[in-house]
């Protein structure tokens, strides 16, 4: 195996800065390293490296950065890039442990390409694109407004995603497994080109109970879209740009963001009632299981960002839930 | 001098045990000296899991035996097929049914298999039994569904004597041997049976429109029961050899593993 050498293994503040700044004659005692690296399925040493005392380049054949896992320990968890190794829990001979994470892609190029194609699929089925429903309907409009105000909320929705992906969101991580875009476009685009096939079908029944039931329905999915905005902008000056620091989100003047008295992740708690919100609007069986499924997930992820902030703060408040107020 | 020689033998069983319930992690190996350490509490509660499986596993090589004897002497009698499955129909169902609780086991963890694989398995024979053969009565007399159900019954028989046989340490060679090789032939046979009964039951479905919803309803939403049993169909293309090959590295282990525990002794 080649020599493979992560960021993580260089020492970002080089343990002397005596080298750097000449200026003063004091001397410092240099501190060198020595860093082995280990395959952490194997064990087999990867890459041995005496006299690690400056920023070493990050070079590698054909394991770029992204896809390096650093570690202290075979089963734990990755070092971060900005980890210092003067700072880690080893000796003077500090034993790494390497694991190929797979092919990598960015996270705004997974999150633009799985909302895009709602987007347009949705678009698609809305103007009836021909090969869809039978020939007679090619290019016609449905006859229930219903039908107009769900195209424009579903893709009010999936423009706001981009939008935000694209100047809202701080991500933690860069990069993600590259089978991921593939599973998660899946999922997406199948479940939007599943239920546009049902809203914009030429047989399609508006709700039963009519102008009522759709009037409560867009307000929840206006109310829960603005809601999940502010949220995202809220989390979004937690931190500062360029920082991958994490804080505990807290109620701002924005009545939106109350809501983080009672929850942990209240943008998920935003996104079930705009879906709620969608289904009684549509009164759609498949946006309901779209729903229920996002809802199991969104519940998953809630549970463990609820699990990792406890584990974080020791002050951090007890009234809080994962994702629904004193329930789950 | 007995002693240790028993513990071996307990965990040499445990060990084929988890091996062949298809727990592949090698994590295994680890768990089960854990569980000898913390082993008092642990004992009564497996005890009771022990003889509950013991129980179970002979339950249901009875019902299957008895679905193979019945076939036998109904083919023996009569000399065809025809009308067999009136007479099986009862039993299939039952032993097929009953076979639920195993994902319970994996679930409650006194089986150490994932609840997922298993659930699968019993799920796609649930489907067939009350899905297919049960509700399309014009297909019950076909030649594919005598041919999966004989495949069924031969591994059902293999399968749970051998689970029953490991709960009370005393496995005869051909049980195991039967059970990691006639999946070879059995498996793939089964398969075909599957098929070309789904396939057989095409016509009927699409002429009656069973399980099917039509638009427009209230729910706005509708399933056609022709297309899904093609998706199904089709569906056995990539999970077929997943399954299968799984199978045969189960098999390659626990012949590799039992060289290594030789050794060891």
């Amino acid at each position: 195996l080649d020599l493979i050498v992560g960021s993580v293994v260089a020492a970002p503040g080089p343990p002397t800065p005596a080298k750097r700044k000449p200026t003063k004659k004091t001397k410092k005692a240099v501190v060198f390293f020595e860093v082995e690296i280990l395959d952490a399925k194997t064990k087999d040493k990867l890459c041995f490296l005496d006299k690690v005392g400056k920023v070493l380049p990050s070079f590698s054949l054909h394991w770029y950065p992204a896809r390096q896992s650093i570690r202290l320990d075979p089963k734990g968890k990755s070092l971060k890039d900005e980890d210092v190794l003067q700072h880690l829990p080893v000796g003077t001979t500090a034993t790494f442990y390497f694991r190929d994470l797979g092919a990598q892609i960015s996270w705004v190029t997974v999150f633009l390409t799985e909302y895009a194609g709602p987007l347009l699929i949705y678009l698609m089925f809305y103007f009836r694109v021909p090969f869809i429903y039978a020939p007679k309907y090619d290019f016609t409009t449905s006859k229930h407004w219903v039908v107009h105000l769900a195209c424009m909320c579903h893709s009010f929705h999936y423009v706001k995603r981009l939008l935000e992906t694209l100047f809202v969101h701080r991500f933690s991580h860069g990069t993600m497994p590259l089978r991921n875009i593939f599973k998660n476009c899946t999922y997406y685009w199948g479940f939007a080109a599943w239920m546009a096939y049902y809203i914009n079908h030429p047989l399609y029944t508006p709700p039963i109970y009519g102008e009522q039931q759709i009037r409560l329905a867009l307000t929840v999915f206006l109310f829960c879209q603005i809601g999940n905005f502010s949220i995202h902008i809220a989390l979004r000056n937690l931190r500062p740009p360029g920082s991958k620091t994490r804080k505990i989100p807290y109620p701002t003047k924005n009545p939106f963001t109350w809501i983080f008295l009672l929850v942990s992740c209240p943008n998920y708690t935003y996104e079930l009632g705009s879906w709620l919100g969608f289904t009684l609007m549509t009164q759609c069986l498949p946006v309901a299981f779209f729903t229920l499924v996002g809802f199991i997930q969104m519940t998953v992820w809630a549970k463990g960002k609820h699990r990792s902030y406890l584990k974080e703060f020791r002050d951090y408040p007890t009234l809080r839930s994962p994702i629904l107020p004193f329930i789950l | 001098m007995t002693n240790p020689r028993r513990q071996l033998c307990w965990r040499s069983v445990f060990v084929t045990f988890a091996v062949c319930t298809g727990t592949m992690a090698s994590g295994e190996e680890d768990r089960t000296v854990e569980e000898k350490e913390t082993n008092n509490k642990k004992r009564t509660k497996g005890a009771i899991a022990t003889a509950w499986l013991t129980f179970y596993n002979i339950a249901m090589t009875a019902g299957w035996l008895v679905l193979a004897v019945v076939m036998v002497r109904y083919y023996l009698q009569k000399g065809t097929h025809k009308g067999l499955y009136k007479n099986i129909a009862r039993t299939l169902k039952f032993s097929q049914t009953f076979a639920l609780l195993e994902v319970g086991h994996c679930a409650i963890g006194i089986v150490r298999t994932s609840v997922i694989v298993t659930g699968v398995q019993v799920c796609s024979r649930i489907f067939m039994v009350w899905f297919i053969t049960n509700s399309i009565r014009q297909i019950q007399n076909e030649e594919s569904v005598i041919l999966f159900v004989v495949v069924w019954t031969i591994t059902e028989i293999t399968r749970y004597s051998f689970y029953t046989f490991n709960l009370l340490n005393h496995l005869p060679y051909f049980i195991k041997w039967a059970r990691y090789n006639m999946f070879i032939v059995m498996y793939p046979l089964g398969v075909i049976g599957e098929l070309l009964t789904i396939h057989a039951a095409l016509p009927y479905v699409r002429r009656s429109g069973m399980y099917s919803l039509r638009l427009p309803n209230k729910y706005n939403v509708s399933f056609d029961y022709y297309y899904f049993l093609i998706i199904v169909m089709l569906s056995y293309i990539p999970l077929f050899p997943q399954l299968y090959f799984h199978m045969l590295r189960q098999r390659r282990r626990v012949l590799h593993g039992e060289i290594v525990v030789e050794k060891d002794e």
